[in-house]
């Protein structure tokens, strides 16, 4: 269903705050002016068991004006929608870079973009989860949980669900100007075993993504099914064996594999933090531009493409947050590094003709800066399917579901868990294991990457939280893959990890 | 905008239901951010988030809901009143539900929010362009961040609550590289005002320890003695109160539930071989904080029926002892486990531990020296294992002394076992965080842990 921008946010005065930021920043001296009006509304519940534990519904709006002059930054931003504020504001962002630019011996240009002229553009979504009353939103979330709840072995459940309206107003000085809508879902269901030994528990495997409630119902995502088999997996969970640690061929489904894609790829191929600009904070990466076209960053099998169009793309939008139009490229060919991921700024420090669209603000109160598109592995055509892959695993784990996440400043080494870790023997399932992490290089672990899954393998996975800049600043970004085979990988056990 | 005040006498006005606590939060904010030796981004925010809590009388007793919003016009009153009604309605009869607290005054309700700005940074910012200056002379990179932010909280409610608390608090972060990025080092302060701010002394920090990394040498994973400075315990203690809801602990879903006893927890079992005391108390000296509860939201960590309740000293550890969780009233009523709520500081002392962390250097005999952790998460709840890296240096200490730089580790080591692997300690500072921003106000101790858990070597410098 193709939705439109709310009415009430369009009855915001849009045109007429925008032009005040602009036009009054341009007459204090600024040679470029960007405006955002934006409306974020995020709704939370947890549920403990069936009874509500946290309820939120939160809406943030407000506006933030950027400008340079004389080539430095200057920002302010208030939650006050007027044009009296946004002539003020850019009266403040004005002041501000004049302050900076003794400090700034880099000067700020940007990389040209067409201009778009009144553009609107609203993600695809049928069920405003917001229109959804809180009555049926916490009546289908107890009903999973009381599913899960029926059998012995689980002892609590918890669901958790968070949904997003986000509305944002963007024009500048060149004269584009967007709106957009787009809203986001994600779920999880998590069913806990305690006894006297100690507790163990399973999540679903549920991605989030951007669709709206019909995420909740069981055609796009069939919970109901997850929900029936949840209770004999965490049994198999809770008297599977400790893995033994050492190093095992390891079949990652997309579930788990889209976190080590975000991590070890997403983040690493990011221009800015290649340059340097996020080395007090996020950090560097082993992927700087004197490896473009050359560095072979996983094995032949390996294709990644960076986009911002996917539909249902956590990060998919019609334009970004400098003005720049949706696109698609290559992030790694055949296992060579051949792109990045660029904002205008960026892209004009890196000798680029024109950002990729990658720019975003998660607040009316952020600048925008450099986040991460839909960074996704591409599946092979002509791979296999899921039964094929296992069926090539003479010795290895089948890895489902993400859980614990970590990889250091500079994307080399890095540690993950999952939730389920199906061990593999001559191509057959023997059953689960448990305690498993894997440890590897990102360099060596995809360059050991021997099959990689066809199209019928492939899923969107994501997450909402990535975190980058200060102030801190989190994006939500999709990453779709297929399963993979990754040979020889480093696996540890988690309780020996702890002494025990 | 309608001042806060005003906003809440109007908005509990309209509230047709048996109470309702508003919470405004006005926040203003001054921030600046550097790479190589050059300012990259800066921003004056201002931001406020009105929260209408209702809590609607059910037949079983008290339901509650709440709406989150920017800003409140007059003509909009009414209905967000209206919708946190209907939230409370949806929820149905709230676990957590307890007598409100009502008719309290506290601070100056009337006064208006004290807005920092740029000039925050007045005396800061030639002082940081003088750095620049001679770090690029010198042909050292500083990348970093300063930041300051005052925050007014108001909760106010129709059963006569009138509370308000101004918060002022800062950071300043500076990463130092050389060599062609090949050294890395790091120094952080927390600050109220940037009065206090080292400037030099955070650049002299810088260049001392990018010296420490003339000489590297590669070192394999194992176990260590590693010394911690005061801000790699501050992380570590985030992640300690992140895992103290005493909820989860009584479900039996937490590292400090009783193994074999489900229902039970750990208070009252000796997490520590020295007498450590873990703590959060507003009225602590330089991290002076709110002095009564504030709950947007209900939580495992805490409840809305809780707002308004006196902060005092919450002794989360005392004597090396677990003795409090995290414990909203409903939740002591139903576990009996007894009440305790954490403050918005955390502070940790060692009895008997003085000086500075050079002087725990100057006890080690064979081990490493820290600078900081990074990427922190959860592996295991059960054992409540952490993974993580070092970060911005890490440096082998021999016969009392740091004799050069090595790589940085991957460890794995959980924050509770840590607390007894502790041999030693030094004196309690006011410390920064490294990855955990949200914790701004903490005091620790350097500290020696014993065998810790470098799991692998990481590449990165």
């Amino acid at each position: 269903m193709t939705h439109q921008v709310d009415p009430d946010f369009l009855a915001l005065p849009l045109q007429a705050v925008s032009d005040a930021a602009i036009q009054s920043g341009l007459s204090l001296g600024a040679s470029h002016v960007d405006v955002r009006i934006e409306r974020i509304r995020t709704g939370v519940l947890h549920l403990r068991d069936t009874n509500p534990e946290t309820q939120t519904d939160e809406s943030v709006s407000g506006v933030g004006v950027r400008v340079i002059v004389n080539g430095a930054w200057g920002f302010a931003s208030s939650p006050e929608i007027s044009t009296a504020k946004a002539a003020e504001l850019a009266k403040v962002a004005v002041a501000m870079a004049i302050t900076s630019g003794p400090l700034s011996t880099e000067k700020i240009a940007l990389a040209p973009e067409p201009i778009y002229a009144s553009k609107t553009w609203v993600s695809h979504y049928e069920i405003d989860p917001f229109d959804v009353t809180g009555e049926e939103k916490i009546a289908r979330l107890a009903d999973l949980n009381a599913q899960l709840l029926k059998s012995e072995i689980v002892s609590n459940a918890t669901a958790f669900s968070m949904f997003v309206k986000e509305q944002k107003h963007y024009a500048d000085s060149y004269g584009t100007s967007t709106t957009q809508q787009r809203v986001r879902m994600q779920t999880a269901i998590e069913a806990f075993h305690v006894s006297d030994k100690g507790f163990e528990s399973m999540r679903t495997l549920a991605q989030p993504a951007g669709f709206g409630w019909e995420w909740m119902g069981n055609s796009a995502w069939n919970w109901d099914e997850e929900i029936a088999e949840l209770p004999s997996l965490l049994a198999e969970k809770v008297a599977a064996p400790s893995i033994e640690a050492g190093r095992y061929d390891l079949l990652i489904h997309p579930s788990n594999l889209w976190l080590t894609i975000h991590e070890s790829i997403g983040h690493a191929t990011e221009l800015d933090r290649a340059l340097g600009y996020e080395a007090n904070y996020a950090g560097t990466s082993f992927a700087t531009v004197d490896n473009l076209g050359k560095l072979q960053y996983g094995s032949s099998l390996m294709n990644v493409t960076g986009d911002r169009l996917t539909p249902h793309g956590l990060s998919t939008v019609g334009y970004d947050d400098e003005g720049v139009e949706a696109q698609r490229w290559d992030i790694i060919k055949d296992g060579v590094l051949v792109g990045y991921q660029l904002d205008r700024r960026i892209a004009a420090r890196g000798g680029r003709e024109r950002s990729n669209g990658c720019a975003f603000a998660d607040s009316p109160s952020h600048v925008p800066i450099q986040r991460m598109p839909n960074v996704s592995l591409q599946p092979n055509p002509d791979g296999p399917d899921l039964a094929g892959l296992i069926a090539s695993v003479e010795d290895g784990i089948f890895i489902k579901g993400d859980n614990s996440w970590s990889i250091d400043m500079q994307r080399y080494n890095f540690q993950f868990t999952g939730q389920q870790f199906h061990r593999i023997k001559n191509g057959e399932l023997v059953g689960q294991v448990k305690d498993v992490a894997y440890q590897a290089t990102t360099t060596d672990f995809w360059r050991s990457m021997k099959a990689v899954g066809g199209p019928s393998t492939y899923v969107l996975g994501g997450a909402f939280n990535c975190g980058k800049a200060q102030p801190g600043q989190i994006a939500a970004v999709s990453h779709g893959c297929p399963a993979a085979v990754f040979d020889k990988v480093n696996v540890l056990n988690t309780v020996a990890e702890a002494g025990k | 905008m309608i001042a806060p005040q005003e906003l809440i006498e109007r908005i509990t006005r309209a509230a047709d239901y048996e109470d309702c606590i508003v919470i405004v939060e006005s926040k203003t904010q001054a921030n600046l951010r550097w790479a190589s030796s050059t300012l990259t981004t800066n921003g004056v925010i201002a931001e406020q988030s009105v929260t209408v809590i209702a809590f609607v009388a059910l037949p079983g007793g008290m339901a509650t809901g709440s709406v989150t919003r920017t800003n409140i016009e007059l003509d909009e009153i009414a209905d967000v009143a209206k919708a946190a009604g209907m939230a409370a309605r949806a929820a149905g009869v709230a676990e957590d539900q307890a007598p409100l607290l009502t008719n309290k005054e506290v601070g100056d309700w009337g006064a208006a929010h004290i807005a920092t700005g740029p000039e925050v940074f007045k005396t800061f910012a030639p002082h940081l362009g003088e750095v620049f200056q001679k770090s690029q002379a010198d042909a050292i990179e500083l990348f970093g961040y300063a930041e300051h932010t005052h925050t007014t909280t108001w909760v106010g409610s129709k059963g006569g609550l009138r509370l308000r608390h101004d918060q002022p608090s800062g950071r300043l972060e500076m990463t130092g590289k050389s060599h062609d990025r090949a050294r890395s080092t790091w120094e952080g302060r927390a600050t109220r005002d940037f009065s206090d701010v080292d400037l030099a002394g955070v650049d002299a920090g810088i260049r001392q320890r990018l010296e420490w990394q003339a000489r590297t040498s590669h070192l394999d994973a194992g176990r260590y003695q590693t010394v911690a400075p005061s801000g790699v315990m501050a992380d570590m203690l985030a992640y300690l109160l992140w895992t103290s809801p005493g909820r989860d602990a009584a479900d039996g879903r937490s590292v400090f539930a009783k193994t074999g006893e489900v229902g039970k927890t750990r208070i009252g079992e000796t997490l520590a071989k020295l007498p450590i005391n873990i703590f959060s108390n507003p009225s602590y000296k330089g991290l002076e904080c709110n002095p009564f509860n504030v709950a947007a939201y209900s939580s495992p960590y805490g409840s809305v029926f809780d707002n308004g309740l006196p902060q005092e000293q919450w002794d989360f550890v005392k004597d090396g002892k677990l003795n409090s969780l995290l414990t909203p009233r409903a939740t002591s009523e139903a576990t009996g486990i007894p009440y305790g709520m954490g403050g918005d500081n955390v502070i940790m002392t060692v009895p008997g531990g003085s000086g500075e962390m050079e002087s725990l250097i100057a006890s080690v005999k064979n081990g490493l020296l820290l600078t900081t952790v990074w990427y922190v998460r959860m592996v295991d709840p059960v054992t409540s294992l952490l993974t993580g890296l070092t970060r911005d240096g890490v440096y082998q200490v021999k016969d009392g002394e740091v004799v050069g730089a090595v790589n940085n580790f991957r460890w794995n080591e959980s924050p509770v076992e840590l607390l007894g692997r502790i041999s030693a300690a030094g004196s309690t500072e006011i410390t920064a965080t490294r990855e955990v921003e949200d914790l701004s106000r903490t005091a620790a101790p350097a500290v020696i842990f014993e065998d810790f858990n470098m799991s692998t070597v990481s590449q990165a410098n």
